[in-house]
């Protein structure tokens, strides 16, 4: 599963990860830092996508500064029960992502809502429906978020 | 800056999922909208400089890109020391997210969360040994917790 990638790529995803810019012609400005055509980083990016390397390009927007709610929260799902839990977390459409993970606490979701209000909301809907505690674990303090990855 | 206002929202709801890939993005965006490219790019710059846009440009897949080991660490650290620590730990090259978030005592002592990726789980032990070192004796107590399963991944969609 691992897509086929050459150093142009690599250069791409690693130089591209921020900092594109803001101007008419963005693509062949950005083209020229790397050293390439603006065609070929088109058609490189386009296919970067295709492949599933890249899952977006363009703006990451911060989801509180937009008046929107984020937190993490966790249960601890009894095995059997498991995959019947997942599905009614799922089924909220405020759940972002849900994980499982190994741990007691083995599933653990991101909530994100447009109003802070309907955090607790969906927290206290989630607990009614699987009788399960939820820890909310809202972030109280963000350091630097590098999200980098070297390709 | 001030909260977006409608039109904003109508420039992040056309490109929270990505910008076009064509020589002239904004201009696309601007079309799509019925608005002038100068507009979309100097709302979308006030947007980049306030905040509300965190970076403009590839996000990649970190699975697909090799990193296929996940290991959120956490941590039992002092209160009065996590800002230093979420601050250092933070700015290291291979942990991408490090919030401070609250206690639940007794089920859960962890405040500080560093999410480290890796190849494998060795690499990202490996990781999570060289932020223990950091720590010194602040670290009262550390957990890594491997996902193993994507339940579920839409991400966060705004709906203007």
């Amino acid at each position: 599963m691992m897509a086929r990638m050459d150093e142009v790529d690599r250069r791409i995803i690693n130089a591209l990860q921020g900092g594109f810019p803001i101007c008419p012609a963005p693509y062949a400005a950005a083209a020229r830092t790397i050293g390439i055509d603006q065609d070929d980083l088109l058609q490189r990016l386009r296919r970067l996508r295709a492949d599933g390397l890249l899952s977006r390009f363009g703006p990451m927007y911060h989801a509180e500064k937009l008046g929107g709610a984020l937190t993490l929260a966790a249960m601890a799902v009894p095995e059997g029960r498991f995959d019947a839990v997942a599905e009614q977390v799922n089924a909220h459409r405020e759940v972002a992502h849900n994980y499982a993970r190994e741990h007691h606490l083995n599933m653990w979701f991101v909530l994100a809502t447009e109003q802070a209000t309907r955090i607790g909301e969906v927290i206290a809907e989630i607990e009614a429906e699987t009788g399960l505690a939820v820890f909310n674990m809202p972030k109280q303090e963000e350091f630097f978020i590098g999200l980098r990855f070297e390709a | 800056m001030n909260a977006p206002d409608d039109i904003d929202r109508r420039i992040i709801v056309a490109t929270q999922g990505g910008l076009p890939l064509v020589p002239e993005p904004y201009q696309a965006v601007a079309d799509e909208l019925g608005l002038a490219a100068e507009d979309v790019m100097a709302r979308m710059q006030a947007m980049l400089d306030g905040g509300l846009i965190r970076r403009i440009g590839a996000v990649p897949n970190h699975y697909a890109l090799g990193y296929r080991a996940n290991g959120m660490s956490v941590w039992d650290v002092p209160d009065a020391a996590i800002t230093e620590l979420g601050k250092k730990i933070g700015a290291l090259d291979f942990v991408s997210h490090c919030y401070h978030r609250p206690r639940h005592l007794p089920h859960w002592p962890y405040n500080l969360f560093a999410m480290v990726h890796g190849r494998d789980r060795d690499e990202v032990g490996e990781k999570v040994n060289r932020i223990a070192e950091l720590m010194g004796v602040k670290d009262r107590g550390h957990q890594v917790l491997y996902s193993h399963r994507i339940l579920k991944k839409t991400g966060m969609r705004f709906t203007g």
